[in-house]
């Protein structure tokens, strides 16, 4: 009845589609990215003030887990316990937090430019936290401010949402546009609260707004450990929803999602995420909005990856950004918020040209 | 390869999940169909008690004027929008009554405008028309799907183009091959023709009619009334959100009926050579 259809008939066998360059460059970039993140860690935990080799890091590592290896001399052994891993376990959690937080608001708005940093949910978070700070809040223990950061995160999350929303689209300018009020507002609040606070809660603040984790210990670790672990393991089970996502809320209902349900559940996540990352580290910005951009680029935009793997890509940078903050100007510290603004915006100002003349603007 | 593409294996289990898996539509069947239904979308009555039905083995055009209520009632016998009065049945239930993930295997539709927020390719974007079938038996068929969906719209050498970079014909070709490649016995097509050239207008109408030929009820929503009356069964001119005529084209097709609804004089009469319908604006 048609030539069409026989053409394409004969054709089949011929036409298959040819294998990926993305798909088989996916295993190596996911191996590469966990070495690298282990090496990172290893090295940081070594480098500092009073040195250790990576072997006697992993020597002493392993003699801690009981496979082996051997204890450091008790200064070393201090130092590395008390001081640098409790720090790079930090950078490893806040990072993973910011890189997967980032991947997943990316694919719930169905933008690239979305990121906890740069539409204000990690100033809405540390709202929350200088508040619970400044008020001398303590309900509940070593959690509070984490806790705080987290209800205010939400809120900012939820409010973002519902105005950069019209018609079951965002728009990058609207998106944009509702960061710069949230952060302009949330800057408004925390400048409140340090009108009434006094110098020591300043001096704290003060922290917050930099972006640092020279304040690392064992306890804030397992202050932000609940919240950063809940969404570290939530989010990958998301991903082929995101993936759904990424067609429109229509057509991904048409494919069987619950849009309302997803959405909700990943706004949580994020929420959760920024908080744990915000309650101990202040706002560290652009992490969220490179790794996975950087993670597209290379591997495509599947979620099954990119969720997993920027929460990785994410420990790694930041791991690698404070190992920078703390050793590119010793003696002293420079904030690693300010590290990664530094080196993150001009990166945001490329990706932003270079993805608008790729695809012709986001609109 | 193209036969699998037609007629979607139904070799399932009952599987893993609390799914209720579609049972093949007898032909003749009713697939969806609007009892009396009433849509009031931002105060105005979008449907005022359109009674419309799809059943196995056809193709129904919606047309009808600009704003006359076709993509309302399409994503109405969708399932997207709820009447406010009267009823919507799909497969025999309620729509309402079907959770999301039930739906998804009994009805595909294609929006009018295909997009697609990061650049996924092509064979991904026609893969995710697979992901209802996840879990179950079929996903073993995700394959052939994709590769018989593709080579159907003539998307093959495109398929692991990104698909933010294609032009607007190739995007609808995409989107409706994703939509085929979800093997639903109704296929719900928003103007499905209205970003494409001759050639690929013929072949998307070709494909639902032979979609239809193998069981699954069709409607689409088309401008073009030439393209219906060739390829539909059943043609139902919308007007101000009521159906003004319903039938076959050559009964439905109507010179004075049409002048009236499309406030535009028109003209019908058969092919000097075919015999087909031709329906053609009058010009002065």
């Amino acid at each position: 009845m048609d030539t069409t259809l026989t053409r394409s008939e004969v054709d089949s066998k011929a036409d298959r589609p040819a294998p990926k360059a993305h798909r088989s460059r996916v295993p190596v970039l996911a191996a590469a990215l966990i070495v690298a993140t282990v090496a990172a860690a290893v090295l940081a935990a070594g480098t500092g003030a009073y040195g250790i080799g990576p072997g006697d890091v992993v020597g002493s590592l392993l003699h801690r887990a009981g496979l082996g290896g051997s204890a450091l001399d008790r200064t070393g052994e201090s130092v590395l316990w008390n001081v640098r891993l409790p720090r790079v376990v930090l950078a490893l959690l806040v990072g993973a937090s910011l890189g997967c937080a980032g991947a997943l608001m990316q694919g719930v708005f169905g933008n690239p430019l979305a990121e906890p940093g740069v539409i204000g949910i990690s100033a809405g978070a540390a709202v929350g936290a200088v508040g619970a700070i400044a008020l001398g809040l303590n309900f509940f223990g070593n959690w509070t401010i984490t806790a705080c950061a987290f209800v205010a995160g939400l809120a900012t999350v939820l409010l973002v949402y519902v105005l950069s929303r019209a018609g079951g689209r965002t728009e990058v300018v609207t998106l944009i546009l509702t960061g710069i009020a949230v952060n302009a507002f949330a800057g408004a609040l925390i400048g409140l609260f340090i009108f009434f606070a006094d110098n020591a809660q300043i001096t704290q603040i003060t922290f917050w707004q930099l972006g640092s984790l020279s304040q690392a210990t064992w306890p804030k670790v397992l202050a932000v450990l609940p919240c950063a672990a809940a969404g570290l393991v939530i989010a990958p089970w998301y991903a082929r929803k995101l993936d759904l996502l990424a067609l429109g809320e229509r057509p991904a209902r048409h494919l069987g999602v619950d849009v309302e349900r997803l959405r909700l559940t990943l706004v949580l996540v994020v929420a959760l995420l920024t908080a744990a990352a915000v309650a101990v580290a202040g706002i560290v910005t652009f992490v969220g909005l490179l790794v996975p951009h950087l993670l597209r680029m290379a591997a495509g935009p599947g979620h099954r990856f990119l969720v997993p793997f920027s929460a990785v890509g994410g420990a790694l940078v930041l791991v690698a950004a404070d190992l920078a903050a703390r050793t590119a100007a010793e003696p002293a510290e420079l904030p690693l918020g300010v590290l990664t603004a530094l080196f993150g915006s001009p990166f945001f100002f490329w990706l932003l040209r270079r993805t608008r003349s790729k695809q012709g603007g986001w609109a | 390869m193209i036969r699998t593409l037609l007629a979607p294996g139904r070799a399932l289990a009952s599987g893993r999940s609390s799914r209720r898996f579609p049972e093949s539509l007898a032909p003749g069947a009713v697939a969806a169909e609007a009892l009396a239904a009433s849509v009031r979308l931002g105060g105005r009555m979008v449907l005022d008690g359109v009674d419309m039905s799809v059943s196995a083995g056809e193709v129904l055009a919606l047309v009808g004027p600009n704003g006359a209520g076709k993509s309302t009632l399409l994503a109405a016998l969708a399932g997207d929008i709820a009447p406010e009065e009267g009823e919507i049945r799909i497969a025999g239930r309620p729509a309402a009554a079907w959770s999301a993930p039930e739906l998804a295997l009994r009805r595909a539709v294609l929006p009018q405008a295909a997009a697609v927020s990061f650049p996924f390719t092509v064979a991904d974007v026609v893969r995710m028309g697979r992901a209802p079938w996840s879990g179950t038996p079929a996903e073993d068929e995700d394959d052939t799907a994709v590769a018989s969906a593709l080579s159907a719209t003539e998307l093959t050498d495109y398929a692991d183009r990104p698909f933010t970079a294609l032009s607007g014909g190739e995007k609808a070709r995409a989107a409706l091959a994703r939509v085929l490649a979800q093997h639903t016995d109704l296929l719900l097509l928003d103007e499905p023709t209205a970003a494409l050239d001759l050639r690929h207008q013929e072949l998307v109408l070709r494909l639902a009619r032979a979609r239809a030929a193998a069981g699954a009820a069709v409607v689409v929503v088309l401008h073009d009334l030439g393209l219906a009356a060739a390829y539909a069964d059943r043609a139902a001119v919308l007007h101000e959100g009521r159906v003004a005529a319903a039938g076959p084209p050559a009964e439905v097709f109507d010179e004075a009926l049409l002048t009236k609804v499309y406030r535009q004089p028109v003209e019908v009469f058969p092919h000097p050579e075919t015999g087909a319908l031709l329906v053609l604006p009058k010009r002065p």
